[in-house]
């Protein structure tokens, strides 16, 4: 009989359910990438994930563990409640940039500052996808959005905030990375972090992040391929991708 | 167990803790802040959580989290605290997880005063988050009851799935009294049908949320709330009767405002008038059909709140403007004495009352002439 080699399968830490996101978003590559780590980690039977509000909010679908779906912003609170009463439970927050670093700015900054020992996925896509496109934090000076139709003005809609430099501050935060989903190459760089932000949680090593530069085809009206390239040339100059914060401690972690 | 001098927040911390209080997380604000105080130092001596959140908004979402868990968990503020947290509060009724909430009410609207006021009735008892929910809500008016009904309120939430609220008045937060704590509880992990503490081997995987994209499956939440709380309204409800049997004018007031009724009502019966108070505990569900009874044999009753009569609006349901009702009200952190009380009772025994004319528009031409 010839032997025959899977390339190709829907990891454990997936439901057998088909995703809703637009053709080209980055968001399928992140989910896989959360479900294959929980996976070698042999750990999907004790997590517990906590959805956002914004295109991930059905991120609950899609994942074969509990969850939880946060109200917009608040899911760092929520999982801070849950890590707190379910301290050997793995709890990982998803979450988009307009949910993260707009109205849960308070949640995420005391989440990390507290030492939460809590993962965050941190999807970066310069837009609120979910509404249609409009001006997130994020927005590069000068991107057309449907609430900045004449570019991003800085003078009047102010500067787009660097999340992972900004907690990067923070005592409580052990781990705190920006990768990009652009090409095969920087994802598996980018499954890699996660990992390493997963391993950090299990070992209690503090509050985890990793902020993955990502696409939003539909709503920066560009095909995927395009969309793609727009990450490469203008959104990770802007947001170089690097380790921000790597506790002594993580650093060991040999992956 | 003894009886020992218990300042009310602090009661109510520990009356939380006896009945099995695995988690609290608040903000501080006065006049609740005690809650809070004490609670930092007594669930990390018994190895339970406890986080002093950024806002109340991070604290009623950390509560969320952690009732979804299943556990027995808390959060205590004030009344522009609790504004904050009526985003998670629907949240959590959209969820249907259990969860305790103590507001000590304070002077408002907006950042009003800290002295003991009742404005947050409305809030508490006819909505305040979006969207279509109940929640139970309790109203002591002494530290005891404050005992009490804190560890009654968490066997209400969790045997319906509901929020429960503990309302009282900075008053009842603030005084002590001599008071009986009950036995510790032990903590218990319950193995619901619906908690999401990780599939441990054990169960397929669950997912709380209080999203129903779809309309019909949203009707069909709504309608699974309003039908548990058709059970809550027939199971629920509690009150206390003073002097009531012979009563000829009743008076309705909750918490301080009724413990100060009790006052004048006890002298009215010393001068010999016949007149008895209907204190609610729970104020939501409310009692309307101990007051419908009630419409059907008095004369007249007198509410009196320590607000601009938003019980009031319950009992005139309830009455069915078969007899007058009369309104008395303190605002803003005016706490009434009972001599004002009793003075509203002199004249109802005095004058012919009309069922004709808003018992606040009544009241407020009293006041002017006053």
């Amino acid at each position: 009989m010839a032997t025959e080699n899977l390339v190709y399968d829907r990891p454990e830490g997936f439901t057998d359910t088909p995703t809703h996101y637009c053709p080209g978003c980055t968001h399928g590559v992140a989910h896989r990438l959360v479900a294959e780590v929980l996976e070698e980690m042999n750990v999907i039977d004790r997590t517990i994930g906590v959805a956002p509000v914004g295109c991930s909010v059905f991120a609950y679908n899609y994942f074969d563990t509990d969850f939880v779906e946060a109200p917009h912003g608040r899911a760092p609170a929520m999982a801070t409640g849950i890590k707190r009463v379910m301290p050997d439970r793995i709890v990982f927050t998803y979450q988009g940039d307009g949910d993260l670093a707009s109205i849960g700015m308070g949640e995420i900054v005391h989440a990390a500052a507290r030492g939460e020992n809590i993962t965050v996925i941190f999807i970066n896509n310069a837009n609120y996808g979910m509404t249609g496109g409009q001006m997130a934090p994020t927005t590069l000076p000068g991107m057309k959005t449907t609430s900045s139709p004449n570019g991003r003005d800085v003078e009047t809609q102010g500067y787009p905030i660097k999340v992972s430099e900004m907690l990067s501050t923070l005592e409580g935060v052990g781990y705190c990375v920006r990768r990009s989903l652009h090409d095969p190459k920087n994802i598996r760089l980018a499954k890699k972090a996660i990992r390493t932000a997963f391993e950090t949680q299990a070992r209690g090593l503090g509050f985890s992040m990793v902020e993955l530069l990502s696409t939003c085809p539909t709503n920066w009206g560009m095909t995927p391929v395009n969309s793609l390239k727009f990450v490469e040339e203008h959104m990770v100059p802007f947001y170089p991708l690097g380790d921000y914060k790597m506790s002594d401690a993580i650093k060991q972690i040999k992956i | 167990m003894a009886k020992e001098l218990w300042k009310g927040n602090e009661a109510i911390a520990e009356a939380a803790v006896r009945a099995g209080l695995e988690a609290y997380f608040g903000y501080p604000i006065t006049p609740q802040t005690e809650v809070l105080e004490y609670l930092a130092k007594r669930m990390p001596e018994l190895g339970r959580a406890f986080v002093q959140a950024e806002s109340e908004l991070g604290a009623i979402n950390m509560v969320y989290g952690a009732a979804c868990t299943g556990v027995r968990v808390m959060s205590s503020s004030s009344s522009p605290g609790m504004s904050l947290m009526m985003e998670g509060i629907s949240y959590i009724a959209g969820t249907e997880v259990p969860a305790v909430l103590v507001n000590v009410m304070r002077g408002g609207p907006g950042l009003g005063n800290i002295a003991p006021a009742q404005g947050d009735y409305n809030q508490a008892v006819h909505g305040g988050g979006h969207g279509d929910y109940q929640a139970i809500v309790l109203a002591p008016a002494s530290v005891q009851e404050a005992i009490d009904l804190t560890v009654l309120s968490f066997d209400l939430a969790e045997k319906y799935r509901a929020i429960c609220m503990v309302i009282l008045d900075g008053c009842v937060g603030q005084m002590m009294e001599p008071a009986e704590m009950p036995e510790m509880r032990p903590v218990r992990r319950e193995d619901w049908d619906w908690n999401t503490d990780g599939k441990m081997g054990k169960r397929e995987r669950r997912i709380l949320s209080s999203i129903y994209i779809d309309p019909v499956e949203e009707e069909k939440t709504n309608l699974r709330l309003l039908n548990r709380w058709r059970t809550i309204q027939a199971n629920e409800v509690r009150y206390k009767e003073y002097f009531l049997d012979d009563a000829e004018i009743v008076i309705v007031g909750f918490g301080t405002a009724g413990r100060v009724a009790l006052s004048a009502v006890r002298e009215a019966r010393a001068q010999g008038i016949k007149v008895g108070l209907l204190r609610p505990i729970t104020v939501s569900p409310f009692p309307y059909e101990v007051l419908d009874q009630l419409s059907g044999r008095v004369d007249a009753f007198l509410v009196t709140e320590m607000n601009s009569g938003q019980m009031l609006e319950d009992v005139r349901l309830a009455v069915k403007g078969r007899v007058p009702v009369e309104f008395y009200g303190r605002l803003g952190g005016v706490v009434p004495f009972p001599d004002e009380i009793l003075n509203e009772i002199h004249r109802m025994v005095k004058v012919k009352l009309s069922a004709d004319v808003h018992p606040r528009d009544a009241w407020l031409e009293r006041m002017a002439h006053a």
